[in-house]
């Protein structure tokens, strides 16, 4: 089985547009994940129809129980996250620890775990589709990206598909490296701007960091022609493929609105994609 | 006068935030109101400083979290820290306790538990927070070290710089945990939403994160004219003010793909900019 994740360091890429259509080129012979469980987008071009759902926990967080409490301030002065006032938990603060319980005297405090989002199974026009829902604000978003994750692996061996394609989120931390481990090609898509030459160099700096295996694209490469000249060189040096250059081109956004993959739109965009998903699937 | 502590989050990513939170911060500082400090608390990809070369390093500090350190002269192997931490960061073999630091986070259940007195605490750094000048701007960032997964105690050591009267806090995208320690104490939120069918999906999440925060809240829509008008019709649906547009603009983005501040060079931008922060200060008293 083979899994390729499509990461950026910088946002806005274009990663989503991207593995749609990755997905209408891979059609029938892949599972889909979208790891971007902050911000999940995907299914607003796969429009999945769900099949399956699965509770997702998150953190334990405390809870007192102020009929035991006896306001002895003993948790307060052992919390380092400043989650505890007024002898309650302030649940946004909370990580989880458990300490408050470990020094309470009085046995008030609880550990419970909450609802902190969905994992769903769906079908897709182009194949089975996991993706997810984290509710606003939670933590522990690489725990949600990892079930997600070990859903997809399950539902390709027993659909018997060979192929994952995954949508990972911004940035270089927890869901990133989550989205990461384990994959054999990570396609990393930037752009020709002085941020995204930045957080290309971060990303790759990550890539290496977990011995992975790394492919860059540059979208929207004619809007600043030095800067995508700066970035094959970066690539070049690092001995890392560029496997795909696509124009700036407003069907990409067009296909969006209308809730179809870019590829199935066509354009000159379309069109690099197809070369470019030649290029990796040669790769892998 | 009052704090004021703005923050620019999104969601999605890529929608602005950086355009917006570096246009402000300047616009501001030319109305004469001293010193402006855009703190930048996307420790994952931090942006901001780029877009101020001639800025003059003022600071470079280790960002330090607490790690625990075994004695394994006194450990007997009981496995009672292994048990009690809450993110698996220690295993306990016969012989040895292994120790997963990235996974720690620091709460100090490990010392508290053991019966032998064999846990102790060492600090390690996570990343690297910055403190730099250019002209009236301040701008304070953070950089996550490789390989680091948390970024709640870096994005918290750039908050705690960021003591100025005048604070822009750009926020990395994301709904999660990263987001609610960015936008924390700030005064006000706007959000820079794209008018596309992923801008606006995203823009409802962040926007519950806010709701639920109780942070007063607005909307800034960028790249206009592309896309579909349904962020629009949104945001009338909910009463919620949508405060300035900026035009999907080839010069503008052309500016900014080269690290300028479009401002500086469109200066009728400058009171756009200052003007709807002095509508934030509105909203806010």
């Amino acid at each position: 089985m083979k899994q390729i994740a499509i990461v950026s360091g910088k946002g806005g890429t274009g990663k989503t547009s991207i593995i749609a259509s990755l997905a209408a080129l891979a059609s029938g012979r892949a599972v889909y994940a979208d790891c971007d469980v902050d911000a999940p987008d995907l299914h607003l071009i796969l429009q999945p129809h769900i099949r399956e759902r699965r509770e997702f926990f998150g953190i334990k967080r405390a809870l007192i129980d102020s009929e035991k409490c006896t306001q002895c301030g003993s948790c307060l002065d052992a919390c380092r996250f400043g989650a505890i006032a007024d002898f309650q938990v302030n649940p946004t603060l909370c990580e989880g620890c458990g300490v408050c319980k470990l020094v309470c005297p009085s046995e008030a405090v609880e550990m419970s775990e909450s609802l902190a989002g969905y994992a769903y199974i769906s079908d897709t026009r182009f194949g089975p589709l996991v993706h997810a829902e984290l509710f606003p604000g939670e933590e522990a978003s690489g725990k949600l990206v990892a079930m997600v994750r070990e859903m997809a692996r399950d539902l390709a061996a027993s659909c018997k598909l060979d192929l994952i394609l995954i949508d990972g989120s911004p940035g270089i931390g927890c869901p990133v490296i989550a989205s990461l481990t384990g994959v054999d090609l990570a396609l990393v898509v930037t752009e020709p701007t002085i941020t995204g030459e930045h957080d290309l160099e971060r990303i790759l700096d990550v890539a290496g960091h977990f011995g992975i295996n790394t492919a860059v694209c540059i979208n929207k490469y004619d809007l600043n022609p030095a800067g995508s000249r700066r970035i094959e060189a970066l690539c070049q040096e690092r001995a890392v493929m560029v496997a795909g250059r696509l124009p700036f081109h407003p069907s990409v956004v067009e296909a969006m609105v209308l809730g179809r993959s870019v590829v199935e739109s066509g354009g000159p965009v379309a069109d690099a994609i197809s070369e470019m998903w030649g290029v990796l699937e040669k790769r892998l | 006068m009052n704090v004021l502590k703005i923050s620019i989050a999104s969601g999605k990513g890529g929608t602005g935030k950086t355009l917006v939170a570096t246009n402000i911060a300047v616009s501001l500082s030319s109305t004469g109101i001293g010193r402006v400090t855009v703190a930048d608390c996307d420790v994952e990809e931090p942006n901001a400083y780029l877009f101020f070369p001639e800025r003059i390093l003022l600071e470079r500090e280790k960002c330090q979290v607490s790690v625990p350190v075994i004695d394994e002269a006194k450990c007997t192997h009981c496995g009672k820290c292994s048990e009690v931490c809450a993110y698996h960061a220690l295993a306990v073999l016969p012989e040895t306790v292994l120790l997963f630091p990235e996974l720690c986070h620091g709460c100090g259940a490990c010392t508290i538990i053991c019966p032998e007195k064999a846990v102790s605490e060492t600090t390690r750094s996570v990343g690297e927070m910055f403190r730099a000048r250019s002209g009236d701007v301040e701008i304070i960032w953070g950089e996550l070290a490789l390989g680091e997964a948390r970024t709640t105690p870096l994005i918290k050591a750039v908050k705690e710089r960021a003591a100025g009267e005048n604070v822009i806090v750009d926020c990395p995208p994301g709904t999660s945990c990263s987001l609610v320690e960015s936008v924390r104490g700030t005064n006000f939120c706007l959000l820079v939403a794209e008018p596309t069918p992923f801008g606006l999906y995203d823009l409802d999440i962040a926007l519950r994160v806010l709701e639920k925060m109780n942070i007063p809240r607005a909307v800034l829509v960028n790249k206009s004219g592309m896309g579909d008008r349904k962020v629009y019709k949104y945001l009338a649906e909910r009463n919620i003010p949508l405060l300035m547009e900026i035009p999907l603009d080839r010069k503008i983005a052309e500016l900014y793909s080269h690290g300028e501040i479009f401002a500086e060079k469109m200066p009728e931008w400058k009171a756009k900019f200052a003007g709807m922060v002095r509508e934030i200060e509105e909203m806010i008293s």
